[in-house]
């Protein structure tokens, strides 16, 4: 029965249970994400947003339940590199993006390519990638900074950077996590567009506080409580709902 | 195909330091064999052992700075590839002994007869044939690191965790060695060596010759090393050191890329100790003693780690530094002196000598370029008022 559903997604947990020491960080988890989707998901401290995303990506091993990507693809069985290679990308709560590396070596180490070690060793500087560089620097609003080391750039131009990073990778879905911690009005609105403009061609999940960053975005809203769903609708709808009024106010 | 990392990694520094280690892997023979000792130009027998000695350590210093300073692996342990490859070189040399040794037996070495050992044992065979042995030199200590490595990596032991382990592998080592039946000269070591190829290890013609290929090999390492780092691998290596956890979720298989670098490594250390031995004339198991290790490691963090020419240099320095004061009256002092340089170059000097030169070149010309970043900055979105800090 749940074989329609696995197939039309692009993201779908059923059941996904994870626990720390005793601590159910995932309590019966159940979520679906169709192709060419943007959802945001809210919740409060502890809800289970980020462990969530270690489920997806493949850094926390789900003590139950079920994880599929793109209808066919078990997640539970690989590891985070397999995961990333089958296109689905990470950006972190905090950005980490290489220090010590510029602007334009960032996105070169990100660009979807043979990761091997042969074929890093005997790459090439080539005008494909550096087009291929260009383009996406141009969408994340940072070619004139290409050349600077990435540890100088201001915190938003990295939220911007790390965006770019997984943009390079050509992912099906990208995992976006709280990407507008910290940063300015201005900037909080630049990059709700910016990630309207990357949903034209991808999936893409957003794990947010900002609730007027959410209203923004405009888009389907999962609120998480004690690692469940709790309430799923549009932003109105979801604000309305007393579970989450509940849950957002009364702590 | 090949020469393509090659062509890369030729930037105005890498031409320098090779055009001078070439210098000095001719100049020194040449001066020391071919000008009269009353020549003002002479260079001394003394200095070609001493230096001999150097660049091996040099070699090591650039083989632990190519793992710890760009990949951020911090190998306490080097010392055991080193003493490994010094091992397979040192085998060569007793197998060469023949007849000549104390007890004149044609084919075991001296400490087997007197043990009373009635056969060579299996390891042994193979030894007296030049190019078997430079095989092992490089074949054993790296197949160690990579058994070593492909368990440790795969089970992503890192930090102060592996330094650790690393550390116990050169100690049990050590203890392997210093026993008898373990097969190679307990405490005494191998030593006593007559010829290399047929040279007599102490002649003059042999020591220059010796430090001259020494000083090539450094050469070639330090090519191989430059063309590495200057490659997207290399970028990739810096990429782990810094934020590994993010270098996985790009799809790198990182301990692939870790394991790679750390075996070569080990086979530049096991040549390093190769050509180490027959210029000093003796291996023993002190070699493997953790605290050359350490002491390895404090040559790169001197000179400057993530450089490559900081560990050259950092290795004849401290080196020399060593030579001098354990040869004056503050020879007991020198322990502490090596302790105190530690300390002094974590605290003032943490990107050693190197990189603290190539700190203040770069900055040069970025106060200047300062204003240019600005008005791009100014002409970016993110030309807000100065950023919030992350939460």
């Amino acid at each position: 029965m749940d074989d329609d559903l696995t197939a039309g997604s692009m993201l779908y947990l059923d059941g996904v249970s994870v626990s720390f020491d005793g601590f159910k960080a995932l309590n019966n988890l159940s979520l679906t994400v169709a192709p060419g989707e943007m959802r945001a998901i809210i919740g409060p401290n502890g809800a289970g947003k980020t462990t969530m995303m270690d489920v997806v990506t493949g850094k926390t091993r789900p003590d139950d339940g079920e994880v599929f990507f793109n209808g066919t693809q078990d997640l539970t069985a690989l590891d985070e590199t397999q995961i990333a290679e089958l296109g689905i990308g990470r950006k972190f709560q905090k950005p980490t993006v290489f220090e010590m590396h510029t602007v334009e070596d960032n996105i070169l180490l990100a660009l979807k390519s043979d990761r091997r070690s042969r074929a890093t060793l005997f790459w090439r500087p080539n005008n494909v990638d550096d087009r291929r560089i260009e383009n996406i620097l141009q969408i994340v609003r940072l070619s004139p900074l290409r050349q600077r080391i990435a540890g100088s750039l201001s915190h938003g131009q990295k939220q911007w950077l790390e965006i770019g990073m997984l943009l390079a990778q050509e992912p099906k879905l990208l995992l976006v996590d709280e990407p507008v911690a910290g940063m300015t009005d201005a900037e909080t609105q630049q990059t709700a567009e910016l990630l309207k403009e990357i949903n034209r061609d991808r999936t893409v999940i957003v794990v947010e506080h900002d609730m007027t960053f959410v209203r923004e975005l405009g888009v389907k809203v999962t609120c998480l409580h004690e690692g469940t769903v709790i309430a799923e609708g549009s932003i109105d709808q979801v604000s309305a709902n007393q579970r989450v009024i509940e849950v957002y106010l009364g702590r | 195909m090949s020469a393509f990392p090659l062509t890369r990694a030729l930037d105005r520094a890498t031409v320098i330091v090779v055009s001078l280690l070439a210098a000095f892997a001719i100049l020194v023979p040449l001066l020391n064999l071919a000008v009269p000792a009353s020549s003002p130009f002479h260079v001394s027998s003394y200095f070609v052992a001493l230096f001999g000695k150097y660049i091996c350590y040099a070699i090591l210093a650039l083989s632990i700075d190519l793992i710890w300073g760009y990949c951020g692996i911090l190998s306490l342990g080097h010392g055991a590839f080193f003493a490994l490859g010094g091992y397979a070189m040192g085998m060569y040399l007793m197998r060469q002994i023949g007849t000549r040794g104390v007890y004149a037996n044609p084919i075991l070495p001296d400490f087997m007869v007197f043990l009373n050992w009635p056969e060579l044992p299996v390891y042994w065979y193979g030894f007296q044939h030049f190019p078997y042995a430079l095989l092992m030199i490089v074949l054993v200590p790296g197949l160690l690191a990579l058994v070593f490595g492909w368990f440790a990596f795969r089970s992503r032991v890192t930090g102060v965790y592996l330094s650790i382990i690393t550390q116990a592998l050169t100690f049990a080592l050590m203890l392997g060695f210093f026993r008898n039946n373990f097969g190679f000269g307990g405490n005494n070591g191998l030593t006593d060596f007559k010829d290399i190829l047929g040279f007599n290890v102490q002649a003059p013609g042999t020591r220059a010759t010796l430090f001259a290929i020494s000083t090539l090999a450094l050469m070639i390492g330090f090519l191989i090393c430059r063309s590495i780092v200057a490659s997207k691998f290399g970028k990739v290596l810096i990429a782990i050191r810094d934020a590994e956890s993010r270098t996985r979720f790009l799809g790198y298989r990182v301990e692939s890329y870790k394991l790679f670098v750390f075996t070569l490594s080990a086979c530049m250390a096991g040549i390093a100790g190769a050509l180490y031995v027959p210029q000093v004339g003796i291996i023993n198991p002190s070699e493997f003693s953790p605290g050359n290790s350490i002491e390895a490691v404090i040559w790169v963090a001197v000179g400057g780690r993530g450089t490559l020419t900081g560990a050259i240099l950092g290795a004849v320095v401290v080196n020399y530094a060593k030579t001098f004061f354990t040869s004056g009256p503050l020879a007991p002092y020198w322990l502490f002196m090596l302790g105190g340089l530690f300390i002094a170059v974590t605290l003032l000097l943490p990107r050693g000598i190197v990189g603290t030169v190539e700190h203040w070149l770069k900055r040069k010309p970025q106060s200047d370029a300062q204003a240019a970043t600005a008005n791009d900055v100014a002409g970016s979105p993110s030309g807000e008022p100065a950023p919030r800090p992350a939460e």
